[in-house]
């Protein structure tokens, strides 16, 4: 692990060794430390018991109810095999599970004993095994996490999503970034405009497309339609087809300026001999943009990836203004929250949010791996 | 063709695109400045002039919430955020970024996790924190809670920038007998110029536009609530009417200083290192 | 100077502070009175009268638009057993899901006064024997349609939805010869949310196809007069109902109602004031009527909404908190807020009050459609109802988007409610 997240970490091939270090090295390091110490404690005060307790939860059946008496269940919002989770009933100290061989209401507690709840005493609630034959390949189900087919669905659309829209801002947002940086009149103001997108709040910016693209009075679909090249009105936001699309659209335009904005502060580092050199060996301009600035701003266009990735991976606002609840675009995050929150299930949300974080750092180390590589050759 | 008919064509096919890019960026902003001067069934209507502008919308804002209170809000949250979370993150990054040490690596994606988490999934967590530190209604909380996204973000991107910077300056401050605090504040400060101002410019933002938080912490009092709250809080004349043109106006109203805000910034962004002064 | 500006801030801060903690003598309790707008307005103005009645404090709070949002929060609130709130104004569909964290205000409110309120909606607002909310306004589901489109083309109001099927066919046929190619038949709520479950509980109940879940638990959803009144729906997107559809929530379809461009709508009362607005260019051709019956031997049915006052049980002031609630929700508020603001009584007797009738002839009209109102089974689906309505209104958007039949749909989805059932037990 060390090894990959130093991809970004530069001189990480490092000569010096311990015993060889000077008190100077030594010093530095100490300072290092120093420096850094406040800078931790403030992400562990703030975001060390939210993330811890939600990996544990994920490990509970907790629920957002007063009064409920919340258990360890280890991995069972994982990977299961056993009578539906669903089934628990407090009161019956047990799984409720309805035999439908023999039409029998039975009860399965922890001791892996089937009960008859016919045979309930109505005091004291002791009961008597069953008496019958059960199979119980019928009874018992794979369940949790890894064979939700809702949570693997919003896996694939949250990728998806993820890929197209990143990939189109690092396109568009180095496109805007070499306009931002050029000379010509006006680009105080240019790039002002340029940024309005990110500047609107999410809540707003995300009704306001959802305004602009609906399909009667939307003004996308009056323009669309004034220059003929549809036919008729489109439902950009209703149809299957679409509205994956169209979250794409939106986001594209709300944050490709972090993107931009990004790359060109990494271009006004760019040391200018370079392109004077290049200019003298009249290199044409498009073979000096691949050769010599794309390498130079690699680093801080991968960091800008990154955390336009993380942002993505974790989309949230956008898909539940534009299409709700929908499932055809239903994304990771949404999925976690409906059930936090609306299904008030906090153990099995919390799975679903550890999922996420799993996914993400998996994506995250493969992709400083792969940076990594790339950095070799250019240094 | 000559030389100097197909540099006009570029010429112009370059200012066809910065047309093109300035429109597809502003448009949306355009409109919701329309959207704000329409009232009633006009809303529902894709003409590009409003019928007949009203102020109406803007009056609203201000009428039954202390808005310009939310405004002031805003800006300290989101104010007093990017200072610490730059504070914090120049002097990590110097570290990270400039002085070899084992597990740096680790430590740079520790930071990274925190932003891995959906903020649904830390929200009751957090809660919890406030409450133990008794900042429930109050800014502070937000200060705080705000940093979970804005440190990660600030710290790699300085870290990068930091360590792009030539050997040779640092080298020349420490044979001139530099701490390393001076370090920073006298060699790399100036010549980070633009990666602060940019990093700055938009974790100010992000902090600006943050909902879910501000919601939750500050959200059950009309005086602490900050912007994005306090626009969610627009009803129209029953629950389920949408008022559009309110939403609109308080957009317009809290986009516009950003603007201002950007347009002051800008030099920053672009004026840190001149071309040449530094070797590569 | 900038050390100077964040002092200058900080101050600002710590005076706002100052400013919200400072008591008054009697007891202070909080309200969450909802999103700002006339409703803010009026209970601003009930809760004025309570303090000078009582000599008691009260800080009115705000909420979210979004009921989204607003459950979010609350959930939050309560589940950290705060107090910093006092009253609660929740959903109709809420006290299942939150009832547990709301006193029983059955113990603070005299019986008289609860049975003054519709039986039905009370009995949706008692959780385990406990009234956990008192009725502060209702709504339902009803059918708007066009006076003068109605003459124009010989048309009866229709009394099934397949008589409205017909009939919005020959209007938007004959308006779109007439030139207006974006004229339909019937807008409503097809968007896959909250809005969509009481849309379509509103065809299968009108068709006597139960409540998806009966009040004895079992799901009922998966029968022949159900999966008729969902297929008839899903015949009406791309017909007469534009496909955008989909993804209308109330305004969307109001955008379309009110602009002229249809004929038939289905929406809560809340639609009569704006298209009745002097800038509405339907102003006086809109009337209201019980939504459609399935077939002759069909029912009118609407699907019940409305908010409820809650008390929490993390309240310190917990009978203080009732007496306001009792106040808010009493006959004479109600009223005013009926007069004032258009807001549908809870109590049966207001809807024969002259005074109300002289103010809003409209609200008396409704009577029928309260008394014949369906409930969403929030009651008997307890915490689980979110994740019920959620399978219940992907299931229809399924159907409606053509992606199968309501057969096929309503098989699975009786399967899936099974599984959340702890097989009808709940």
């Amino acid at each position: 692990m060390t090894a990959d997240a130093s991809a970004i970490a530069p001189e990480n091939l490092g000569t010096e060794t311990a015993p060889r270090a000077s008190k100077l090295t030594r010093q530095r390091v100490r300072s290092a430390w120093i420096f850094i110490t406040p800078m931790l404690i403030m992400l562990a005060l703030v975001a060390g018991y939210p993330l811890i307790s939600t990996i544990y939860y994920s490990f509970t059946d907790r629920l957002l109810i007063a009064d409920h008496n919340t258990q360890f269940i280890g991995f069972n919002n994982y990977l299961y095999y056993g009578p539906n989770l669903n089934n628990y009933d407090e009161e019956l100290d047990g799984y409720f599970v309805y035999y439908e061989d023999t039409d029998a209401a039975l009860v399965y507690r922890d001791d892996g004993v089937f009960y008859d709840l016919d045979t309930e005493d109505p005091d004291t609630g002791a009961m008597d095994p069953y008496a019958g034959e059960i199979d119980t390949a019928d009874v018992f189900e794979w369940q949790g996490l890894l064979v939700d087919s809702l949570w693997w669905r919003s896996v694939w659309n949250t990728l998806t999503f993820s890929v197209v829209s990143v990939g189109l801002e690092i396109v568009i947002g180095l496109v805007v970034a070499l306009i931002l940086n050029a000379n010509m009149p006006g680009r105080a103001v240019i790039r002002a405009a340029v940024l309005i997108p990110w500047a609107i709040p999410t809540i707003v910016s995300a009704q306001m497309w959802s305004w602009m693209l609906n399909d009667q009075y939307g003004v996308i679909n009056e323009i669309l339609l004034s220059w003929g090249w549809i036919e008729s009105r489109l439902a950009f936001t209703a149809d299957r087809f679409l509205a994956l699309p169209s979250v794409i659209a939106v986001d594209v335009w709300k944050t490709t300026p972090f993107m931009a904005l990004l790359i060109l502060a990494a271009l006004q580092l760019l040391p200018g001999e370079v392109y004077e050199a290049a200019k003298v060996d009249g290199i044409h301009p498009v073979k000096q943009f691949f050769r010599i600035t794309l390498p130079l701003i690699r680093p801080a266009l991968m960091v800008a990836v990154i955390f336009r990735a993380l942002d993505a991976l974790r989309i949230f606002d956008l898909i539940y203004v534009l299409t709700s609840g929908s499932r055809d675009t239903m994304s990771m995050s949404i999925y976690a929250r409906q059930n936090l929150i609306d299904f008030q299930n906090v153990g099995y949300g919390s799975a679903i949010s550890t999922g996420l974080f799993l996914i993400i750092s998996a994506f995250t180390l493969i992709y400083l791996m792969l940076g990594r590589v790339n950095f070799d050759q250019e240094r | 063709m000559s030389r100097n008919a197909r540099r006009l064509l570029l010429r112009i096919a370059f200012y066809v695109l910065v047309i093109f890019i300035v429109i597809y960026t502003v448009f949306p902003f355009y409109w919701a400045i329309n959207s704000s001067l329409k009232a009633g069934t006009d809303l529902f209507s894709a003409a590009f002039l409003p019928p007949s502008p009203a102020w109406t919308n803007y009056v609203s804002v201000f009428e039954d919430q202390p808005f310009a209170l939310n405004i002031l809000n805003s800006v300290y949250v989101s104010g007093v955020t990017v200072i610490i979370s730059l504070f914090l993150a120049v002097t990590a990054a110097y570290a990270l970024g400039r002085i070899k040490f084992s597990g740096r690596g680790v430590l740079l994606l520790v930071v990274l996790s925190v932003s891995m988490f959906p903020q649904i999934a830390v929200l009751s967590g957090l809660y919890e924190v406030m409450r133990w530190l008794g900042l429930i209604q109050r800014l502070e909380s937000l200060i705080i809670s705000y940093v979970i996204f804005t440190l990660p973000f600030t710290v790699w991107i300085l870290t990068t920038f930091m360590r792009e910077l030539p050997k040779e300056l640092e080298e020349a401050a420490i044979v001139d007998g530099a701490s390393p605090w001076q370090t920073i504040s006298r060699v790399f400060l100036p010549l980070l110029g633009p990666a602060l101002a940019t990093t700055g410019l938009l974790a100010f933002i992000a902090a600006w536009n943050e909902f879910l938080f501000a919601l939750t912490f500050v959200g059950n009092n009309n005086e602490t609530q900050t912007i994005p709250v306090a626009i969610a809080n627009f009803s129209g004349a029953s629950e389920f009417e949408l008022p559009w043109g309110g939403i609109m106006a308080a957009s317009v109203i809290v986009t516009v200083p950003l603007i201002v805000l950007v347009l002051i910034f800008q030099r920053m962004i672009v004026s840190g290192l001149t071309a040449g002064a530094v070797k590569g | 100077m900038r050390q100077t500006l964040t002092a200058a801030l900080l101050s600002a801060v710590a005076g706002i502070a100052i400013n919200t903690s400072a008591q008054a003598q009697g007891v202070e309790v909080s309200i969450s009175c909802g999103a700002v707008g006339p409703g803010l307005e009026l209970c601003r103005e009930g809760v004025a009268a309570w303090e000078a009645e009582t000599g008691n404090t009260v800080n009115v709070t705000t909420a979210p638009n979004s009921t989204t949002d607003r459950l979010a929060l609350y959930q939050q609130v309560l589940n950290a057993g705060a107090g910093d709130l006092d009253i609660y104004m929740i959903d109709v569909i809420w006290p299942g899901i939150l009832g547990s964290h709301f006193v029983n205000l059955a113990e603070y409110i005299p019986q008289d006064v609860i049975d003054q309120h519709f039986p039905a909606i009370i009995e949706n607002n008692t959780v385990d024997g406990s009234l956990v909310g008192m009725p502060w306004y209702t709504d339902a589901g009803i059918l708007y349609y066009r006076t003068d489109l109605l003459e124009q083309y010989g048309v009866e109001v229709p009394t099934t939805w397949q008589e409205l099927t017909v009939a919005a066919e020959t209007i938007m046929a004959g308006e779109r010869e007439a030139g207006n190619d974006r004229f339909w038949g019937f807008v409503w709520q097809g968007r896959a949310y909250e809005g969509l479950t009481c849309d379509a509980l509103e065809w299968i109940d009108s068709f006597n196809g139960g409540s998806i879940v009966e009040a004895d638990g079992t799901v009922s959803v998966n029968n022949d007069n159900a999966i008729q009144a969902i297929d008839l729906a899903a015949t009406w997107v791309g017909t007469i109902s534009p496909d955008g559809i989909l993804n209308y929530a109330e305004e969307e379809a109001r955008g379309v109602f009110q602009s002229g461009n249809a004929a038939f709508m289905r929406n809560w009362p809340y639609a009569w004031a704006a298209g009745q607005a002097e800038d509405s260019p339907i102003r006086g051709n809109i009337e209201v009527a019980p939504l459609p019956r399935g077939g002759y031997n069909g029912v009118h049915t609407g699907t019940l909404g409305g908010w409820q006052l809650a008390v929490s049980r993390y309240s310190e002031n917990p009978e203080v908190a009732a007496d306001l609630v009792n106040y808010l929700t009493s006959f004479n508020e109600q009223k005013r807020r009926a007069i004032e603001g258009s807001y549908l009584p809870t109590i049966e007797a207001l809807y024969s009050d002259p005074d109300i009738e002289a103010a809003n002839p409209f609200i008396p009209r409704l009577y029928e459609t309260f008394v014949n109102a369906v409930a969403r089974p929030s009651r008997v689906t307890g915490e689980r109802y979110n994740e019920v309505s959620s399978a219940f209104w992907n299931a229809v958007h399924a159907t409606l988007s053509g992606n199968g039949d309501a057969a096929t749909n309503l098989a699975s989805l009786e399967t899936e409610l099974r599984r959340i059932s702890r097989g009808g037990r709940w």
